[in-house]
Parts: C-alpha cells; structure tokens; sequence
C-alpha cells in the first residue's frame, strides 16, 4: 500500500488508532501520544497572507488563548497550493517577535534616547505640528499666480505594507492636508 | 501582470529578464518549472549574474547591466528580418500601419523636438498623420515609407550582432540562441512570456526596457493570449494596490492625473485628460474620465462635494506643470533645508534610498518626523547613527508602532491583480494598531484642532468624508462604491459601467468597481474553486477572489482571437464567441467580434485601440534607444553619439559627486540585489534569527579574475567605494559572475545585496549609499541598478564584525 505523507498524518493524526494500525501495519502509540499532545489541538483557524512579495502566498495562523501559535502555508490559495518560502516560513517567529514595536515612542530635539508616551499625547504632539507646518507654509498661489492650495515643506512616504483600504484612506488625508511630496515604494 | 501568476505555466518561452524570480518570488517558480516540465517551455534567463534562477533555466545569458535596449533591439531585428512577427495580430491590432508625421525623425541618438536646455522633447512632432475624420491614416501593406513599421524597421536596423555584442558584452552565439528561440513564439499557437522586476526598472532607461520587451510582444502576437504578457513580477506584499491605489504624487486613485495649477477648474482638468476619439471602432476607455474623478472627489467630500464647487476640486493641492515631487527630489530638497516635516509609514529610506549618506544627513533637517513602524530601523534611528551627534539633531521623532499583518483585517491585490482578503487573527499586540487606525485616529485629532482654532484653508479638512474609526469591511464597500440618490441610493454599485459624472455615485477607485456587489458581497473572500472546462485547462479560477478589471484574469484577451472571435491557440483560448456570446475568461469589453462591424479594436486604454508599436507618449522618444547609465565604464557606444539617456533625470548637490564616462578611478560596475532570506532593506527579517544566520553579512560577489587583478581572496573583507560613499563588505569570489568583453577592453561587474543596516551589529551598512541619484524620466525610478565602482582589501573594519 503506498502512503502519501499527507495520507499518513490523516490516518496516524486524527487517532482514527484501530484502522490505523492495520493500514500501516506498525505501532502507533507513540505517534498517538504525540498527537493528543499537538499543540493546535483545539486553535482555531483564520487565513492570512504572507507580508512579503506579491505572490502572496496564503497563510493559515492557528490561534489559542488569543495567540498565535503556529502559522503554515495555506493549501487553499491554487497560487501557493501551501508552500511558503524561508521568509513566509518565518512568519510566526516575526509575530512573537520582541523586536517589535509594541509602545508609542517620542524622540525630543537633542535627546539621546526613546521615552515611552501615551497615544493620546503623542497623536495630539503631533497633530499640532502637522496644523503648525501646514499653517504657516501654506501657498494658495505660485509663483506664476496660479491657484495651487499647497503645502511644499511637509510630506507623506509610505507604503506598500499597507492594506488596499488603508492606502485609500492615507491618499485622502495626505491630498486633504494639501500635501505633494506623496511617494512610496512602487518608486524604487 | 497583464496575465497571472499560474498563467506562467501556459507559456512556451519565458524570457526573464531583470530579475531573479526563483530566489526572489520563489513560489511563483513552480509554474514556470511547470511550462517546462508539462509543456517542454524553454525558460531563459538574462542577467549579469548567474543564481538559482539560471541554474533551473534551459540557458542563462550573462548581460552587462544597463544595456537590456541593446540586448533587445537586436531582438526586433532578428524578428523582422526573419520574418517570425505574428502579420495579422500586428496589422490588425497594433499600430504598425499608422502613418507617423512628417515631421519625425531620428538623428545620432536624437528625435526631433529635442530641446537642450530644458531636457524635454516637443512631442507634437511625433504624432500620427490624421484623415478627414480626425483618425490616423494607415497602411495596411505596412509599406509606407512613414508607416510605424519601416519606421521601427529602420530604428533597430542599427541594431546589428556586432554592435550589441560589443555594448552588452553577451556573445553574438548567445544573442541568437536567444533570439530564435523567443522569436519562434511568434508563431500564432506559441506564447511566449516576459517575467521582469526591479532589474528593469531600476535604470534612466527602465520605462524603456519595458517598451522594448511590449514592442516584442506585440510583433509576436503575446499580448492578450495565455502564456504571454508582460509581467512585472511586484516585490511588496501589496505593491500593486498600493500602486492601483497611487501612494504617489503624480496619479489619483486609479491612475487618475494630478491636478495641476495650470488647469484651475473641474472643467479645465477633465478636458486635458480626457482623450477624445472619432473612430466609432474604438473604445477610446479613458473616455470615462469624468465619471471615474467625480465619483472618487465625491467619496471624499461626500455631502460637501456639489456641481457648483466643481465637486471639491478646489480643495485638492496642485502641482507645477514639469515639476516632480518624488523620493529623489524630496531628499535633495530636504537635504537644502527646505523640507520641515512629515510622515515615513513601513518604508526605510535612510538605507533604501540612493546615496543614502545624504539621505540620512538630509533628515536632520527636519522640525519632526513620524513614523509608523513594526520594528526599529535605520530610518526610525537615523539620529544616533554611527557619525552622528543627537545632541546636534533637532529633529522631534514620534515612532508610531504598527500592528503585524496578522493582526488586522483588510485586503491586498497580488501581482496578478487578484483581491485577496486576509482576515485579523488576534488583537494588535501591546499597544500597535493598524496603520489604518492611526492615520484616521491622526486626521481626527488634526480635524479637531481644525475646528476649535482659526486654521488656513481648512475646508479640505474639514469637509471630508472621514470615519471615527477604521473599519476594514466599510472602506472596501466604499472602495467599490455606491449609490448617494436615487431608487438605488446605499446601494452598491455592479461594476464602474455603473459610475456617473453627475455626483450620484461614490467610488474611491473605479478599477475596483465591482469588488464588493449587494449580490455577493466581499469578493476578496471567495474561495470557490468552480471553473468550466475551457477556464480549467488554463487556470484561470475565474471564482476564486476576485481581479480588476470586472474579474478580467488575462488584460487585453480580444487579442487572443481572430477578428471572428476564433482563439489563435484553441488548446489555450482564453476567451471564444460562441453561439453570439463570448465564452472564457471576462472580454476585454463585451462588443462582438469585429468582423461582425460591431465591434471594437482590442486594446481598449489606448485613444486609438491599438498596441503601441510607436509610443508617441513618453519622455524620450516613441522608440526605444540605447543609452548607457549615468555611471558608465565607457565613453562611447557604437549606436549614436548620445551617451547618456537625454532626458534622465539627474540630481545635483554638493553629495551628489559622479563618476566621468570610463572614469579610471571607479572602472567596475556595480549591481545590487536581494536575496531570499531577507526582505528589501532587511529591518523585518533580520529580527529572525535563522534568517540572519543563513546571510549574515554584506558581501560583494565578483569575478576569479578580478579578484586576482586586485589580490583579493574569497572570504576577504574589502572596501567597495566610490564618489558618494565607502562600503564595506566580504568577498565573495565566485563563477557566477564573469567579466565582460565591453568594446573591445575588459570591463568587471560586482553585485551586492542591499539588505543589511547598521542596527544590526556587524552585518554591514546600506549598499545604496553607493547608488546614484538620477532617474528615469517618465517615472524617476533611482538607477539602482548600475552605478560604477572601486574595490580594495580592507585593512580595518568598522561596519563587519569578523
């Protein structure tokens, strides 16, 4: 009888043990503990999409407690159908990572290090900034007296991370604060 | 990708040029190993370096980087003297038997209309002659001294063996080992494809190297068909939404022109945008203009956007008609002080922009700089870099930390323009949020501010139609559109057919009209595998997500028929009418076949209908020319006496040093790339540490004989240098990179990975403080992809850890 390995974690995983046993005619009982002990057991299953380059490869991220615990490759999408490369098969570790970013950090003029703010005050520093800048460099006109309601001094980068309606919403606001230094990574 | 990616796996030929796509998209390879195994495809692989890609091709041709015109105008040559071109597909469907003014031509590297001070061409001197009816005059003998095809006849005529062996420095053997293989899928049952990437783009001629490979396929009858297209193999997980959804300064969502201030009203900007045609055989789609831009400035301004304001037009900020806004420019303005402040979301370009020495000295000029971030980074970091004094940077850093995709919902479009929805798996961990939450979260505290104290011209802040709280589901219902009147008003709409200029409709982006219906909702979440018989033998999954445009899997798919509506290949037909219907994938627009006088030419964006052989639109000719990079290890090159592309656009400053042509101090050509374990400037996946244990440093990758030329062994530390910066990396000596017989001298090329930054210890700084700032023309894309260079062995080290 051949087994596939997709074939044999059907039959050796879901403890299906007394058919098991005859079809690949060995003990399982080891294979059996272990797989009581699977640690998805009971995760729940929600489809992501890898965060690198534009196959973009499916993901199934196994979720327990609120955590992620273990994100493959997604068989379903036929682009894929479930391989992931060295980046993608990372992906758990980059989510656990405590590289992250995970607190509002404020770098003040001068300073040599991070301190830790609240959201609310650093959106509020920051939304003062943007209404300062903008006030004051405002040009209705330029310099042939053309109608151009602008700001040259501030600017928008970024990005191709970002989701389709996340880019639709960052578009409104950076043209609504009058902004044309607009660019993102589509450019280099 | 005009196609998609499992469509790679129809194909007879891949071409891939400019770029690694085995180790840079490694998954899309299955299907080009596929078109191999399952079909006998002959895969070919041009690039300066041999790599994983080559080692699976059928060939690898070695190539000196900037020279792809050359390389491929031989290619135009080969076809038309052998006659492999497809003669009806490119009578019928592109230009080729227009008559072009008598007032083109081309002198020694010139068109006409060259205006040297400006570095612009007048391109009314390369326009079409007209007849009575305002339409171009043709003929279709293709005999007319004028016609596009003597024209391009006579263009790449220059193009002989001996001159493109000479310039690329690709054996006359291998030109033509490539040539008659790709040619021979210009038979009208062969396809043949063209996988590219950032390889192309990166040059002063990248939109040009893209032209070049369009005029190929379109003599070969690949455009439209399966297994053909021109396929940018996009590199961000999200790069073409971003794009369909221009993140850029010069398009509105859509690809919708920027308003300019020489065009002051609605009225003025819809008329110089809107093309106007008088063949009732063209579709002439740009027509739609007007409904795409009020429907988007409607979605904006919601309410407040009236046909008495010109919808809201005012509001929006113009740019200077020839001025450019982009990466280059704003980082030679802000190194000149005149940038204040701004945001930098999920993108690094203290170590991805060229010349980053300066871009990084540019960034202290700055009042304050947010970002929005996942990890620290170069970027986020730039004030205590290695060299630099915080105590001297004035610059105020509000660091947003950003939430892990997983983390949130939303959708991404890959680089076959599938939607595809990703849904949240947990909550944002510790305190991250959704980029999308902080930028409404921003606007709504700048809208407060707005509101409470006197503010200047603050009605496009606040007259915006703008959430209290992002939600994913609600912007792809808007994204899509709807109604705002009507017996349908809430509704959604079908498809941009439904769109209006009258302000009754929302659409923030027509491309995606279509993507979340009141029938089926979210298409982005289909997941149904249903395909007919004709559809699966191509795998086309037309069920499974959802494409723009209307589900259009494979673009401009009427030309994949006869003008009977009969497929060229009927063992890979994408679209058939049958029985007065079409059948397949979704047509390219539902006319009849045009034999029947209903119907409409194929190539429905264009004003005339047709493939542009002849491409009178972009900056530096309507045929694609040689010109060497900036930074060049030659003088001169046999095509013409114009060196250097004479529109690129060049950025001069005081850090802004180049080398001369064939500058004897910097005499090697220097190439840049990724690699598969890392991620473009790398901050992501250097955090994971058998990422950065399987490549854990800069290296440099040459030649066995230049490392002889310099006494350099594998595995030494070397210094590659040049006018702009002073990089350290290990050698790696290697055969996958030769030298190249350039013009009858020896000229070396080195590669290196751009991955690495100082906040990794040991690992080496940014390749790019190498590149140069100079960029292509029509879209200023940085030449990454061939600057010039020294090597020496480094005697001590600061950036590596040994």
């Amino acid at each position: 009888m051949k087994i596939t390995r997709r074939g044999f974690m059907k039959v050796t995983g879901l403890g299906a043990v007394s058919i098991a046993l005859s079809q690949v005619g060995f003990d399982l009982r080891p294979i059996k503990a272990h797989a009581a002990k699977l640690k998805i057991k009971g995760a729940k299953e929600v489809i992501s999409i890898c965060g690198f380059c534009s196959v973009s490869c499916h993901l199934i991220c196994h979720v327990k407690d609120g955590k992620v615990i273990s994100a493959e490759g997604d068989p379903g999408y036929p682009v894929s159908e479930g391989a992931l490369c060295s980046k993608g098969a990372s992906t758990l570790a980059m989510i656990n990572s405590d590289h992250r970013l995970f607190k509002p950090l404020y770098r003040a003029p001068y300073s040599d290090r991070w301190e830790e703010k609240s959201w609310d005050w650093i959106l509020d520093r920051l939304a003062h900034r943007i209404k300062e800048t903008r006030d004051r460099d405002f040009k209705e006109y330029n310099d042939k007296k053309e109608r151009v309601n602008r700001v040259e001094s501030m600017f928008h980068l970024g990005s191709s991370q970002l989701d389709n309606e996340e880019c639709a919403l960052v578009h409104q606001a950076i043209r609504a604060q009058g902004i044309v230094h607009f660019d993102h990574q589509a450019r280099i | 990708m005009t196609n998609h990616w499992i469509d790679i796996k129809n194909t007879d030929c891949a071409l891939i040029m400019g770029s690694n796509a085995a180790e840079h998209h490694p998954i899309c390879f299955k299907w080009v190993l596929k078109a191999k195994e399952e079909r006998g495809a002959t895969i070919i692989h041009v690039d300066p370096k041999f790599s994983r890609t080559s080692a699976r091709s059928d060939f690898h041709v070695p190539l000196r980087s900037g020279t792809d015109i050359p390389f491929m105008g031989g290619m135009i040559k080969y076809i038309i003297e052998n006659k492999k071109y497809f003669q009806e597909y490119v009578t019928e469907y592109t230009n080729a038997s227009f008559i072009v003014s008598k007032k083109f031509e081309f002198n020694d590297g010139l068109f006409t209309g060259y205006n040297p001070k400006t570095k612009i061409y007048d391109k009314s001197q390369w326009q079409f002659e007209l007849d009575g009816n305002g339409n171009p005059k043709k003929d279709k003998t293709l005999k007319h001294p004028r016609c596009v095809f003597q024209l391009l006849k006579k263009h790449y005529d220059r193009y002989n063996l001996d001159d493109v062996s000479a310039t690329t420095g690709v054996s006359k053997d291998n030109l033509l080992k490539v040539y008659s293989a790709y040619a021979s899928t210009g038979a009208p049952d062969k396809a043949g494809t063209v996988m590219y990437a950032l390889g192309w783009t990166q040059h002063t001629v990248g939109v040009q190297n893209i032209r070049a490979s369009a005029i190929i396929q379109l003599m070969l009858g690949n455009i439209g068909v399966a297994g053909g297209g021109i396929n940018a193999l996009r590199g961000e997980p999200n790069v073409q939404g971003s794009t369909d959804h221009c993140i850029l300064w010069h398009i509105l969502p859509g690809y919708l022109a920027v308003p300019r201030g020489d065009l002051p009203t609605l009225e003025d900007y819809l008329k110089a945008t809107t093309p106007v045609s008088h063949d009732p055989m063209s579709a002439n789609w740009w027509q739609n203009y007007p409904k795409y831009t009020v429907s988007l400035l409607k979605g904006w301004f919601g309410d407040s956007a009236t046909k008495e304001n010109g919808f809201g037009y005012d509001w929006l900020p113009k740019v200077d008609k020839g001025e450019d806004y982009s990466y280059l420019y704003l980082f030679d303005r802000m190194y000149k002080g005149k940038i204040k402040g701004g945001n930098i979301w999920a993108t690094g370009p203290a170590s991805s922009v060229p010349n980053s020495n300066k871009v990084r000295k540019a960034m202290e000029n700055l009042d304050w700089l947010s970002i929005a971030e996942i990890h620290h980074n170069e970027t986020t970091d730039f004030w205590h870099r290695p060299g630099a004094d915080p105590k001297k940077i004035k610059t105020e850093v509000f660091l947003l930390p950003s939430c892990h995709k997983v983390e949130k919902e939303g959708s991404v479009s890959n680089s076959g323009r599938w939607l595809l929805w990703h849904y949240a798996a947990t909550e944002p961990q510790g305190q991250s949020k959704s980029m999308g939450q902080i930028m409404v979260e921003i606007m709504n505290k700048v809208r407060d501010l707005y509101r409470k104290q006197d503010g200047v011209f603050a009605d496009p802040i606040l007259k915006l139609d703008w959430p209290s709280n992002y939600d994913a589901e609600k912007m792809a219902k808007k994204i899509n559109g709807y109604y705002t009147e009507g017996p349908k008003k809430g509704q959604q709409v079908p498809s941009f057919g439904a769109l209006k200029d009258d302000g009754s409709t929302v659409c923030l982006n027509w491309l995606y009209a279509g993507s979340y219906t009141e029938e089926d909702g979210n298409k982005a979440k289909r997941r149904d595998y249903s395909q007919t018989p004709m559809q699966a033998k191509i795998g086309l999954y037309p069920n499974f997500s959802w494409c723009w445009p209307v589900n259009r899997r494979i673009l401009y798919n009427r030309a994949s028929v006869d003008k009977n509506g009969r497929p060229w290949d009927p063992e890979r037909a994408v679209i058939e009418w049958k029985e007065n219907k079409w059948i397949g994938d979704v047509p390219d627009g539902g006319w009849p076949p045009m034999a029947t006088g209903k119907g409409k030419y194929p190539f429905i964006m264009r004003k005339e209908g047709h493939g542009q052989l002849f491409g009178p639109g972009r900056a530096e000719g309507p045929f694609p020319e040689h010109y060497e990079p900036i930074e060049t290890p030659i003088k001169k090159h046999p095509f013409s006496k114009q060196l250097n592309n004479p529109c690129a656009k060049i950025i001069d400053s005081d850090a802004d040093k180049r080398a001369r042509p064939a500058d004897p101090r910097y005499p090697i050509v220097l190439t840049t790339y990724s690699v598969t374990e890392h991620w473009c400037g790398g901050s992501e996946t250097r955090a994971v540490p058998w990422l950065l244990e399987a490549e854990p440093q800069l290296y440099v990758e040459m030649s066995p004989e230049l490392a002889k030329e310099k006494g350099i062994k594998n595995g030494d530390p070397v210094i590659v240098e040049n006018t702009r910066g002073r990089v350290e990396a290990i050698a790696m000596v290697t055969m996958r990179i030769r030298p190249f017989k350039v013009m009858g001298k020896t000229v070396h090329e080195v590669g290196m990975p751009f991955c690495f930054g100082w906040m990794t210890p040991g690992a080496g700084d940014a390749t790019n403080r190498l590149c140069i700032s100079a960029g292509d023309p029509n879209t200023t894309i940085p030449e990454f992809k061939a600057c010039c260079v020294n090597i020496k062995k480094a005697k001590r080290l600061r950036e590596l850890s040994r």
